[in-house]
């Protein structure tokens, strides 16, 4: 399982479609704006993640191209859905719905968020914060059993973005996704654009807090770009928009994280003002550079590289700088 | 009440304070964090329906279908958390949303608008070669009891309103000054390949997919279209249906063509 060990060496382990676990190497986030593009070109990236619940549709376009996509490269799908930070039961049928995508699409990696989304059967769309609690624990780590059970497989968990914290906690966040890990046996999806948002808007040391994460559970790394906002102190509340390239200060609080869990499949999310293909494709070669994927020598997940963009015919005019 | 159940109404419910037991680092007032997650699952919804329905959005201009998309989050948020048919219940909404009412048409574009997402998500089906089609309609002594199965992505819309010009207008396809939103129109939404694609059916053609889609068999569908469209159409329909690939089976109570 990608739990036993997270950390795929650098040019180690099969690659392509097929392999185990996700590759040490940078993705980005399927969007059907970009499925044509994608199929046309094949762009060197290490792996696509989707949102599961999007593909949870009968037929058509979407499963056509996942479908294709899913045949060149690796697949993470990221739940947002299942709602496991909520007081009320899992929704068995959406597992069940999961459960048939997983089988049909056979991705190295389905995480889902430390977080509620639903209440009284009303799915609100948005991650919704916990409170740090004993009893909270508890109803994660059954959550989190029942979706590994039914699903037959470890998942990842999100650490979330918050703008609120609740007087009720009784244990740092570190801590309790620390004891979900332990206790449930999932892995850790490491949002290091969550640490920077939560960090600054809740005044901690971004740094301190991932060195208290388990960061040996770690099998993926989520980077994005925020919103910047102000709390009625006029004290900064950053927005964990999807919105924006990743912030230098997050690079840079990536490369600390990649210091200290080493190089892991990296997904650059954008999911709204959702810029040119070309762009996420830049964004990941940085994440790939600071991965050590070097530009020249990265083994496209694609197995057809007559496809990929082709260097200048001999004999056409160079462009005048 | 939980303290989730506090979170949950307070979401959807601008009336109401924020949940109590809310803390930040500086003492702030909770509100103006809580707003970040009430305006995420507004907006957020707001714009899945704003994706869903463009033209109806174009009809009303943005700011009105923001706000009446906002009241129709708050009166119907989702069931499910597959957002693909977020919305379905909105053409509804419409009808009974008294400031819309100078646009009767409205509903019945919110209405297609819908049938298109369904129409392209729908389940992937192949057609049946044009070959067995033609066999199976050759022989005029079964013809009459032939059911004619189509694809699952097939949508029909009967409209007293002039839905598929309108729909067309805002695609640039057709001029929105000629088109008089109150002729009746038949839409009929076919996924041939990827797209989807919208087509308008004259009254006769309509009534007959209608019946088709009923279940009927041929025989008796064309009778019932015959008596009220004498101008029917039969072969135009069926051509139409083989080149969008849209006749997936043709069965007998005898034996099944597939």
């Amino acid at each position: 399982m990608m739990i036993a060990d997270p950390r795929v060496p650098p040019g180690g382990g099969a690659s392509g479609p097929r392999q185990a676990r996700l590759p040490a190497r940078a993705g980005i986030g399927l969007k059907p704006e970009h499925f044509r593009q994608i199929v046309d070109t094949w762009p060197n990236l290490g792996f696509f993640e989707v949102h599961a619940e999007n593909y949870l549709v009968d037929g058509g376009p979407f499963h056509h191209y996942l479908g294709r996509i899913r045949e060149h490269y690796p697949l993470s799908m990221h739940g947002v859905g299942l709602s496991i930070g909520g007081e009320s039961a899992l929704d068995e049928a959406h597992l069940d719905r999961l459960a048939a995508l997983l089988e049909r699409y056979a991705p190295q990696s389905f995480s889902e968020h430390l977080a509620w989304a639903s209440h009284g059967g009303v799915f609100v769309n948005d991650l919704l914060p916990l409170p740090y609690t004993a009893p909270t624990l508890q109803r994660v780590c059954e959550h989190v059993d029942q979706v590994q059970t039914r699903l037959r497989r470890t998942i990842l968990l999100e650490n979330p973005a918050t703008y609120v914290e609740f007087a009720a906690s009784t244990m740092a966040e570190t801590d309790f996704i620390t004891e979900v890990v332990r206790r449930s046996g999932c892995g850790l999806l490491l949002d290091v654009n969550n640490v920077h948002v939560s960090c600054i808007n809740h005044h901690r040391d971004s740094y301190a807090y991932l060195r208290a994460l388990p960061l040996a559970a770690v099998g993926e790394i989520h980077l994005a770009g925020f919103a910047t906002q102000h709390d009625a102190a006029g004290d900064p509340l950053l927005i964990d928009s999807h919105g924006a390239p990743v912030a230098l200060a997050v690079w840079d609080l990536y490369a600390y994280a990649l210091d200290r869990v080493g190089p892991v499949a990296t997904l650059i999310e954008r999911d709204s003002d959702l810029p040119s293909l070309d762009v996420l494709v830049a964004e990941a070669a940085h994440a790939d550079s600071l991965l050590g994927v070097h530009a020249g020598s990265a083994a496209s997940a694609d197995r057809r590289p007559d496809a990929r963009p082709q260097p200048c015919p001999p004999g056409a005019p160079e462009l005048a700088a | 009440m939980s303290a989730q159940q506090q979170f949950f109404e307070a979401l959807l419910d601008p009336g109401q304070a924020p949940p109590a037991g809310l803390s930040a680092w500086n003492a702030s007032d909770p509100a103006t964090r809580f707003a970040v997650y009430r305006n995420n699952v507004l907006v957020s919804l707001i714009d899945a329906l704003a994706d869903s329905y463009p033209v109806t959005q174009e009809l009303v201009g943005e700011e009105f279908f923001r706000a009446m998309a906002r009241l129709f989050v708050r009166a119907e948020p989702p069931r499910s958390p597959l957002l693909a048919f977020y919305g379905e219940a909105l053409a509804g909404f419409i009808e009974r949303f008294p400031p819309a009412a100078s646009l009767p048409y409205l509903a019945d574009v919110a209405r297609l608008e819908m049938l298109r997402v369904r129409a392209y998500h729908a389940a992937d089906a192949g057609q049946l070669p044009a070959g067995a089609i033609a066999q199976a309609l050759a022989d005029a002594e079964t013809l009459p009891d032939l059911r004619v199965g189509l694809h699952p992505a097939l949508r029909l819309l009967r409209s007293p309103y002039a839905v598929v010009s309108l729909w067309a207008a805002h695609q640039g396809i057709a001029e929105i000054s000629a088109v008089d939103p109150y002729q009746p129109e038949n839409a009929l939404l076919l996924r041939p390949h990827l797209d989807v694609e919208l087509i308008r059916l004259d009254p006769g053609a309509g009534a007959f997919v209608a019946h088709l889609l009923n279940g009927e068999t041929l025989g008796s569908s064309v009778e019932q279209v015959s008596l009220a469209h004498g101008d029917f159409d039969l072969g135009g329909i069926l051509a139409l249906l083989i080149r969008a690939r849209a006749i997936t089976s043709i069965t007998t109570a005898r034996e099944e063509h597939r």
